[in-house]
């Protein structure tokens, strides 16, 4: 089976649900890829809340450490992706 | 009782006849009540249909986008509140010491229709889709905890739970703390739990009315008193220090002159209710004769029981028909804690505009003696205001609201 | 402020491990743990699957079958703890005047055991969202609005006086005794019945905790999963329980030969207006009513013999509250001996603060401050005091009592000895 990929699309819809913050976060510039979420003004309960989402979306589990590792967009996509692609090989 | 007094700057109003303090006044003295039948769910499957909603809040307009997903509609609404009362009062938060700052507000239930949807998730898709948010959302608490945060308010803060009667307690609890020091507090509260889950908890009070008849469903004092309809809403009332507020040059609507509260004794126990004691201890608090009280705003419960309690207080304080008496929820519904803070903002305004709000659509039954300021506003001298609340469980709170300038009159 | 002293003068603890005062002192002081593998559910769906849980048989302990109904599990528990702290007080409610006689009942979470189980039934199983009246229990109203503790307990001990619920999360338990010295002092009462109660073990609290990973995944060894201070500590391990208090004014209660547990010397509260869930790191608000509170008692640091932390077990508050001691007590911060007896009661939420005014007296009874279970590995950012596994005899004569809680709520209560204390 095919991984599924976890796009900053994907991420986007699920922050604005789980945290708000569309009126102040240009969500289009791929500069934010690499901003870290606490600039971009999302703190931990933010990040928890959209950690739990993804999770629940994608049927992944995200270690506990892992959100608070994750910096940036970039690196919360890549990991997501990552246990995407170990979730398919598993099938 | 010492120490500085305590006086209201501004007021922030989310009420079924009016968003904002002055489209809910002119609702208010123009007789325009806001109940009607519930829109935010289907209610006809239930045997209350009728709510007080309040019409118009839009929280994208008036919140960051960020705030929402963290925030039932009461806490929306009370964020809104909070800044209007702050502008009102012509303060900016941000340019006065965080630590003179505190927040008291009161609760009754919650966040309840936040804890709707998490308990909805629980139970039929399981605990992993509980939202982060449900640890504070829904609790009692989180109206003090996002004011204080929203507004940078580092001061004493303090929530408190007496049903409808804790509205007026949140108030006395913000001028303990003035007296002790505290310059400003942000004090009242805002209510809402208008979902089926609150709705249904709500019916089995026993206290609901069942009339689908918005002119005839909550009728105080009348002989065909049918139990009350519940709104949402309320109002967050700024609070200073005399002499803060003087400092500052500050616009000053009255005074919180005096405050009592009593619990009615156990049920059973053949014992007189407890009501007009406390507002005997608030009117002694503020060392006024039931004399030199111009006007009532009346709990207005609307069982006859209750009513009738209220009306033998009332009596037996003032004489018969000895004083003006209004119940101006009868256009919001009983607004649980909320509804008190509303009525103190609508005892301020009184105050400044010479001028009793009315009773609308109920006729005393002549057996109380009340002098109901019914259907029209009454134009009176009004110095010094009775605010009266109960609480499901014989809480009793009252307070007494007294025109400004008289802060520096003796107090025992 | 008025030269009136409150003090202490009956008390009672339900509490994990056992019911009573004197069970949950040789518990704390033993230095046993009563943190257990959830039974009240079955936690295999949870992230966290430990809990504090109370054995409790409300029928045993005086409640009538028609009360054990009405009211839920928390309600329950403050009942009997009034009862009890009026009992050990002494005082003869029949003879005094009810309106003298007030009741302050804090709660974080009110009835939410109620509200999970019949939210499950009118519902039916999350499945109806226009959900159904006709199976509500008659008693939900009061679940509704937890006012209704406070109404029971007033009912149960005879008071007629100013009453409420105080509900600032996890700091209600000091509030709530706060507030109701300060009707003492001020005189509107002259006797409260003050403590908390909560009884949160229930899915929907452990599912909301779960979501914010405050709560300790730990669960190969129950006994040993709360562990505040311990450079291990993942999480707090949730509790239930209650105490209550007897508040009078010093000299009526030395008129009547009162037994003097306490007097309440000071108190504060104060809002780091920063997270509803977070804490920065510095401490300064806490600091701040730590300092405010020592100010009413009129007390240096130097002063304290004892604190009771807040101490729940989380990375981030007990580096939060290492912090704000250092910075409030300056050099005595690191001399003082320090516990957290959620260690071994667990955290119960709005109740616990009131536990702990209790523990914190109790201390001073019987000059001995309890230990911190389970403290056994270092860590450099908690380097203070923390008196690990074993009880210690020392002169207790002042004791700083602390808490913090969802919604940023910092309280600070400072309890001294009445024989010692000098103004």
């Amino acid at each position: 089976m095919a991984a599924e990929v976890f796009t900053l699309a994907d991420l986007t819809r699920i922050v604005l649900e789980a945290a708000g913050g569309g009126e102040s976060v240009d969500w289009g510039d791929e500069k934010v890829l690499d901003t870290e979420f606490e600039a971009l003004g999302y703190e931990s309960l933010a990040l928890l809340e959209t950690g739990g989402r993804i999770e629940r979306e994608y049927g992944i589990s995200l270690d506990d450490e892992a959100l608070s590792d994750m910096p940036t967009p970039r690196a919360l996509i890549e990991t997501v992706n990552a246990h995407l692609s170990a979730a398919a090989r598993t099938v | 009782m010492s120490g500085a007094a305590a006086v209201f700057t501004g007021m922030g109003v989310a009420a079924p006849n009016g968003l904002g303090a002055d489209h809910w006044w002119a609702a208010t003295c123009g007789g325009t009540s806001g109940i009607g039948r519930l829109t935010r769910f289907d209610p006809s499957g239930y045997p209350s249909k009728l709510a007080g909603q309040v019409p118009g809040f839009v929280a994208g307009d008036h919140l960051p986008s960020r705030l929402l997903p963290q925030t039932d509609r009461m806490t929306r609404m009370a964020l809104a509140a909070a800044d209007w009362a702050l502008a009102d009062a012509g303060i900016d938060p941000a340019a006065l010491p965080a630590f003179d700052m505190g927040v008291v507000t009161a609760s009754s239930s919650g966040g309840f229709e936040f804890g709707q949807e998490e308990l909805r998730k629980l139970w039929s898709q399981g605990a992993s889709h509980v939202s982060a948010y449900q640890s504070f959302a829904w609790f009692y608490a989180v109206n003090s905890g996002q004011i204080s945060i929203r507004n940078g308010m580092k001061g004493p803060a303090g929530v408190v739970v007496s049903d409808q009667a804790g509205g007026l307690d949140a108030l006395a609890q913000a001028r303990r703390l003035i007296r002790r020091g505290t310059a400003l507090i942000v004090a009242g509260a805002v209510d809402a739990s208008l979902c089926p889950w609150g709705w249904v908890a709500q019916q089995t009070s026993g206290r609901l009315s069942t009339s689908e008849e918005p002119q005839g469903a909550y009728l105080p004092f009348d002989a065909g008193a049918c139990g009350y309809v519940p709104g949402e809403g309320g109002a967050l009332l700024i609070m200073e220090s005399a002499q803060a507020a003087r400092r500052r040059g500050a616009r000053v609507y009255g005074e919180l002159a005096g405050y009592g509260a009593t619990m009615d004794p156990a049920p059973g126990l053949g014992r007189p209710p407890a009501l007009r004691r406390a507002a005997q201890v608030a009117l002694d608090d503020a060392g006024v004769t039931a004399g030199e009280v111009d006007a009532v705003f009346a709990d207005a419960a609307a069982s006859a029981d209750l009513d009738e309690v209220e009306a033998e207080a009332i009596g037996a304080l003032f004489g018969p028909h000895g004083v003006p008496v209004t119940a101006p929820k009868t256009m919001t519904g009983r607004l649980y804690s909320g509804a008190a803070p509303l009525d103190v903002a609508g005892a301020l305004l009184a105050i400044r505009d010479q001028l009793i709000p009315p009773t609308v659509h109920t006729r005393a039954r002549p057996a109380y003696r009340l002098d109901l300021v019914a259907r029209q506003p009454r134009p009176a001298a009004v110095r010094t205001v009775l605010v009266l609340a109960r609480g499901h469980g014989g809480f009793n709170s009252a307070a007494v609201i007294r025109a400004a300038g008289q802060e520096d009159a003796a107090r025992p | 402020m008025s030269g009136r002293r409150v003090v202490i003068t009956g008390m009672e603890v339900i509490a994990p491990g056992g019911v009573g005062m004197k069970e949950f002192w040789s518990l704390i002081s033993e230095g046993r743990t009563a943190t257990r593998s959830i039974t009240f559910f079955d936690p295999a769906p949870f992230r966290s699957k430990v809990a504090a849980e109370i054995d409790f048989d409300p029928h045993a302990r005086g409640l009538t079958p028609q009360e054990v109904r009405r009211m839920d599990r928390a309600a329950q528990l403050a009942v009997v703890a009034a009862r009890g702290a009026v009992a050990d007080s002494g005082l003869d409610m029949e003879a005094g005047d009810p309106a003298q006689v007030g009741v302050t009942v804090g709660s974080a979470v009110g009835a939410t055991m109620g509200l999970d189980t019949e939210y499950r039934v009118v519902s039916d199983g999350g499945r109806l969202d226009l959900v159904d009246h006709r199976y509500a229990a008659p008693h939900l109203y009061s679940h509704l609005v937890p006012s209704s503790f406070t109404a029971e307990v007033a009912w149960a001990v005879g008071a007629e006086g100013p009453s409420t619920v105080v509900s600032t999360g996890c700091t209600s338990g000091i509030d709530s005794i706060g507030y109701a010295a300060e009707l003492v002092r001020e005189g509107s009462a002259q006797v409260m019945v003050a403590g908390s109660s909560d009884a949160p073990i229930s899915p929907i609290t452990m599912a909301c905790f779960d979501a914010i990973k405050a709560t300790t995944p730990r669960a190969d060894d129950p006994a040993s999963a709360s562990r505040p201070f311990d450079g291990t500590r993942n999480g707090f391990v949730l509790g239930e329980g209650t105490a209550f208090v007897v508040l009078e004014e010093l000299e009526a209660a030395r008129k009547r030969g009162a037994h003097l547990y306490a007097e309440v010397a000071g108190y504060a509260t104060r809002s780091n207006a920063y997270h509803m869930t977070g804490l920065r790191p510095d401490g300064a608000e806490m600091a701040e009513a730590i300092k405010v509170a020592l100010g009413e008692a009129r007390m240096e640091p130097d002063a304290l013999d004892y604190i009771n932390a807040h101490g729940s077990g989380t990375k981030q508050n007990d580096r939060h509250e290492t912090a704000a001691f250092k910075r409030a007590l300056g050099r005595r911060a690191l001399s003082v001996p320090i516990s957290s007896i959620k260690s071994m009661v667990g955290h119960s939420l709005g109740a616990i603060g009131s536990i702990e005014i209790a523990a914190s007296a109790l201390a001073m009874e019987y000059q001995v401050v309890p230990p911190t279970a389970n403290l056994h590995t270092r860590d450099p950012e908690c380097d203070l005091d923390y008196v690990p596994l074993v009880a210690r005899e020392v002169a207790v004569d002042a004791v700083l009592s602390v808490g913090s809680g969802f919604g940023g709520f910092q309280s600070a209560m400072v309890l001294a000895r009445p024989e010692r204390s000098v103004r």
